[in-house]
């Protein structure tokens, strides 16, 4: 097995591209093994490093623009890749749709190690109870009133963020742009829409019910009714389980972007990359910062040594931005221009671990021997 | 009826290796049977050629003896015995 021969206190970094899937090791986390790219070809918008199980699993969320998307499995760090016969997701037919890309791929509670969730385009939540290799559609979000009006923003229709609760097994809340933070207290059976307190820009109404273009909702397993959310313009904190939310923007070079991340281990502790503004997508002053704030968004702080600091053009995605589990946990960034960036020490310091990749859709990291 | 599907280098390993894949086909019957007799014994080589509805995928070009089939009936295209069926990707990508 994996576990048996991977050293002690390695990391693995999964990192997904337009093209294909890398997988680096590190025992230091300055000093990377590179593989790659897998699944080839495919833009790589989802992956997960479950490490529930005895042995650390790898599932790809994966679409080529010829042949479709799909879900591939590796239980061996990327050594091989299972992809079952029949479709891992597929839209059943009464509803009329086919699935286009997989945008997110969720774990479950540590205690249903075989539980996997994910969030697809067109906008739907689908369930897998086998570790990945099959999936079912989550019926109540499916068939919610409000879906006819859900439109599409320029990534796509699709749910982006799901976040199961950490302990009770009939929470959870889901997020897409454009159409807002959804909850569901029972299961999954019904949903209501939570964006109470978020702000729309595009619209002639500031405050719907939904229909926000929530870019990315972040939780700490510890504090389970406290939520972090960037937003098209708007960065926001809910310390009611998503009920409201207040801007936490202030202290930011601006208020919008697209990652938002928690600390692995400590409660308030989050990171943001801020973009400049909606119609112009480009890091504040061309600067390279990671902004993170100790005390759940009240303050921030620039985090800048060793990341280009003049000159910098590209952008972060929602999913290009990841902690690992390391007791000092590492914090990892992905850029458009196909840089990683890491930091071994929350962020205080940062060196480049990858440059010339094609363009980083998400990256994912976690202790896995 | 005789039918002969020819799969590109990149799709072979969802085709157990193959080049071509040789099909018994009742007469009489469109392309769309050729693409559903595919997914009995290569499921994963169907999925990548038409989504969970059935729609031939935007960038997959399906040639019937030649001329592509979206230019004849698409999916309806009739199959003539011995009829050849090409698979190739679009030109598209960056």
């Amino acid at each position: 097995m994996t576990t048996q021969t991977t050293p002690s206190g390695t990391v693995l970094l999964a990192v997904g591209t337009s093209k294909g899937l890398f997988l680096a090791t590190s025992t230091d986390r300055k000093s990377w093994d590179f593989t790659g790219p897998h699944v080839p070809m495919n833009g790589v918008y989802a992956v997960a490093v479950d490490t529930r199980a005895d042995h650390p699993r790898v599932i790809v969320g994966a679409a080529s623009s010829h042949w479709g998307p799909g879900v591939a499995v590796s239980d061996d760090l990327g050594a091989s890749w299972h992809e079952p016969d029949s479709a891992p997701i597929e839209f059943p037919e009464d509803t009329g749709a086919s699935l286009e890309q997989v945008w997110q791929l969720a774990p479950g509670p540590a205690d249903e190690p075989d539980v996997v969730y994910a969030g697809v385009q067109p906008s739907a939540l689908f369930r897998s109870a086998d570790g990945g290799r099959s999936f079912e559609l989550v019926r109540g979000l499916w068939d919610h009133p409000h879906r006819p009006e859900w439109t599409p923003g320029f990534g796509g229709m699709a749910i982006h963020t799901v976040l199961p609760h950490p302990d009770d097994r009939d929470r959870m809340l889901v997020a897409m742009s454009t159409g807002g933070v959804y909850r569901t207290t029972d299961g999954g059976a019904s949903w209501q829409a939570s964006n109470t307190g978020i702000r729309v820009k595009f619209a002639p109404e500031e405050y719907p019910e939904f229909g926000q273009c929530v870019h990315k909702v972040a939780r700490h397993p510890d504090r389970p009714d406290q939520f972090f959310a960037q937003n098209h313009h708007g960065v926001y904190r809910s310390d009611d389980g998503g009920s409201t939310w207040q801007s936490i923007a202030d202290g930011l070079p601006s208020d919008f972007g697209f990652a938002m991340i928690t600390h692995p281990h400590r409660p308030g502790v989050i990171y943001n990359f801020p973009i400049k503004a909606d119609e112009y997508r480009i890091a504040p002053d061309a600067k390279c910062r990671v902004y993170r704030s100790e005390d759940a968004g009240e303050t921030w702080t620039a985090l800048t040594d060793g990341l280009p600091q003049e000159g910098f053009y590209p952008t972060v995605l929602r999913d290009a931005m990841c902690v690992d589990d390391a007791d000092v946990p590492g914090v990892y960034v992905g850029t458009r221009s196909g840089e990683v960036y890491g930091s071994a020490d929350e962020g205080d310091h940062w060196q480049q671990i990858a440059a010339h990749l094609p363009d980083v859709l998400c990256v994912r990291a976690a202790v896995v021997g | 009826m005789p039918v002969t599907v020819r799969i590109p280098g990149v799709l072979r390993a969802d085709a157990g290796g193959a080049a071509h894949l040789d099909l018994d086909l009742p007469p009489d019957v469109p392309l769309r049977a050729a693409l559903d007799a595919l997914a009995t014994d290569h499921p994963r080589l169907a999925r990548r050629l038409r989504d969970e509805r059935g729609t031939l995928r935007r960038y997959v070009n399906v040639y019937v003896n030649g001329e592509e089939c979206r230019v004849l009936a698409g999916l309806d295209t009739p199959l003539p015995a011995g009829a050849e069926v090409q698979v190739l990707p679009s030109v598209a990508g960056g």
